[in-house]
């Protein structure tokens, strides 16, 4: 019964370990942030990018479809070398902190935004252009109108980059350290305990973190269904 | 919409409140998974904060990685197990004095049915070279770790140039190791503190140990002022002399796992 993960979850969920809590407190705060850091940058710069025609455009949306998938030990290690004493942000002293952890997160999950909200503004583009044309509406008018427009796509793509950032260790563990109590978050954790040979903890903990990434998608869809029913 | 900004502020807000809720007195330390891995911090930091009120951040890597970590000036002291390295380091001007902490050892860890009958060598070498010649698989970390660095002075020592197909060279902690070479059947080299404390044995158990040459010592590195000046050298001092201090000493020693005495206090 020890060995089952599914137990193990739940007995630290029901026993409502401090430290546990501690844990994916700090894994919420760090992705949620992450996240929110990266939205507020990457969906004006894909909507920039889908409406505005300027040379290396081309250039610019591979290279930002090709960073969906850097590798997140590489963010880690280019994080690490500019936040570290020795690098250019040295000085900032951010380095094993959970700033600096935040910080990989967003460079993981800005390009996913920045690509994936580019192709829808550029899809609604083309259904709008007309009216906007008559409406004689600028550029920079049209941005808020069709990010509020593509709001539901933009959701499940706010969920596509929490995802990302959520599920990483190979960032956050070079990043942070994995200090006990200021910068272990879930996968790190996870990290450790198979390291110990504690294989059952490390797939309960496992489960703790799926158990709430399945939470934050459900509030999600339940956002995203309210909102409709009001606006339509 | 004016609502949702509120709460995203509020958000923002209470997130940064919480990461600087950080701010009390702290020194970085950089060390290796053997201590932390054990449970050897977890025991004795407590004891070190209810002295000083000073909070010990560990970050734990191979040793290689320690001593790049603060090389670079990112952590404001240093505990690793390789003796040779750590005086390079202070000849290097990197650190200003390395002190003896404690030391443990290394013991050899293998399959229960031992293919290469290195329980009944009389040296480390004899097991060194019996595995060799068996050509029984055998886990290495690969990591420039101290145990690494110890591992392959050990075959230097009985005259092996460890390859082929029977050397496997994993490239991770002691952990990730001991968990590969119980799922491969495997020969491996492990501090006894992480083997004591591992969870996962399957059909490990362990074959060799006593030999001297696996002596494993620990040592503590006070960082130069003088490369690093922004460091917190005030409170790494206090550590450094803590860890070598009567008190320090005896906390190492009073740290047990299953009854068992891990690290044996031995500054000087």
């Amino acid at each position: 019964m020890e060995n089952n993960a599914f137990y193990v979850a739940l007995s630290l969920l029901l026993n409502f370990d401090a430290a546990l809590f501690q844990i994916v407190a700090l894994s919420l705060q760090i992705s949620l942030l992450a996240v929110l850091v990266a939205a507020v940058l990457g969906f004006p710069l894909g909507a920039a990018v889908a409406l505005w025609r300027f040379p290396g455009r081309g250039g610019l949306i591979v290279v930002l479809n090709a960073l969906m998938g850097l590798p997140p030990v590489v963010a880690g290690l280019i994080v690490y070398l500019s936040l570290s004493r020795a690098g250019p942000l040295g000085e900032w002293g951010l380095l094993f902190t959970p700033g600096a952890m935040v910080i990989a997160q967003v460079l993981l999950v800005l390009p996913i935004l920045a690509a994936l909200s580019r192709q829808k503004v550029e899809e609604l583009l083309g259904e709008y252009r007309e009216q906007f044309v008559s409406l004689g509406m600028s550029r920079s008018r049209m941005v808020p109108t069709l990010l509020w427009d593509a709001r539901f796509a933009l959701l499940t793509i706010l969920l596509a980059g929490f995802g990302r950032a959520s599920a990483e260790v190979g960032a956050v563990m070079m990043v942070g350290g994995n200090i006990e109590g200021v910068t272990r978050v879930m996968t790190t954790s996870i990290v450790l305990e198979t390291g110990k040979g504690n294989l059952p903890l490390a797939l309960g903990l496992g489960v703790v973190l799926l158990s709430l990434i399945m939470l934050v998608n459900a509030c999600a869809y339940w956002v995203g269904e309210m909102t409709r029913r009001r606006t339509g | 919409m004016k609502k949702t900004l509120n709460l995203l502020l509020a958000g923002v807000t209470s997130i940064g409140l919480a990461f600087s809720a950080y701010a009390e007195d702290h020194i970085t330390l950089a060390s290796t998974t053997s201590t932390e891995n054990s449970g050897l911090f977890s025991s004795i930091l407590p004891k070190f904060e209810d002295a000083t009120g000073i909070d010990v951040r560990v970050v734990a890597v191979g040793t290689g990685q320690a001593f790049e970590i603060a090389r670079r000036g990112d952590a404001d002291s240093l505990l690793v197990h390789d003796t040779a390295g750590e005086q390079r380091f202070v000849e290097d001007g990197y650190a200003s004095e390395r002190a003896d902490v404690m030391y443990n050892d290394f013991v050899l860890i293998g399959p229960a049915g031992d293919p290469a009958n290195i329980s009944k060598a009389k040296t480390a070498e004899e097991a060194f070279a019996a595995i060799a010649k068996a050509e029984a698989p055998f886990a290495s970390r690969g990591d420039d770790s101290g145990t690494n660095r110890a591992e392959l002075r050990l075959w230097a020592n009985a005259g092996v140039e460890p390859d082929g197909d029977w050397y496997r060279e994993l490239g991770s902690g002691m952990g990730p190791t001991l968990n590969t070479a119980a799922a491969m059947d495997a020969y491996v080299m492990s501090d006894r503190a992480t083997w004591v404390a591992f969870g996962n044995r399957q059909n490990l158990t362990l074959l060799f140990e006593g030999d001297k040459v696996l002596f494993n010592q620990y040592g503590s590195l006070l960082l130069s002022e003088d490369k690093h000046p922004h460091l917190k050298h005030d409170l790494a001092l206090k550590w450094h002399n803590w860890l070598i201090s009567e008190e320090g000493q005896q906390a190492i020693a009073d740290f047990k796992v299953d009854g068992q005495q891990l690290f044996f206090p031995n500054a000087k």
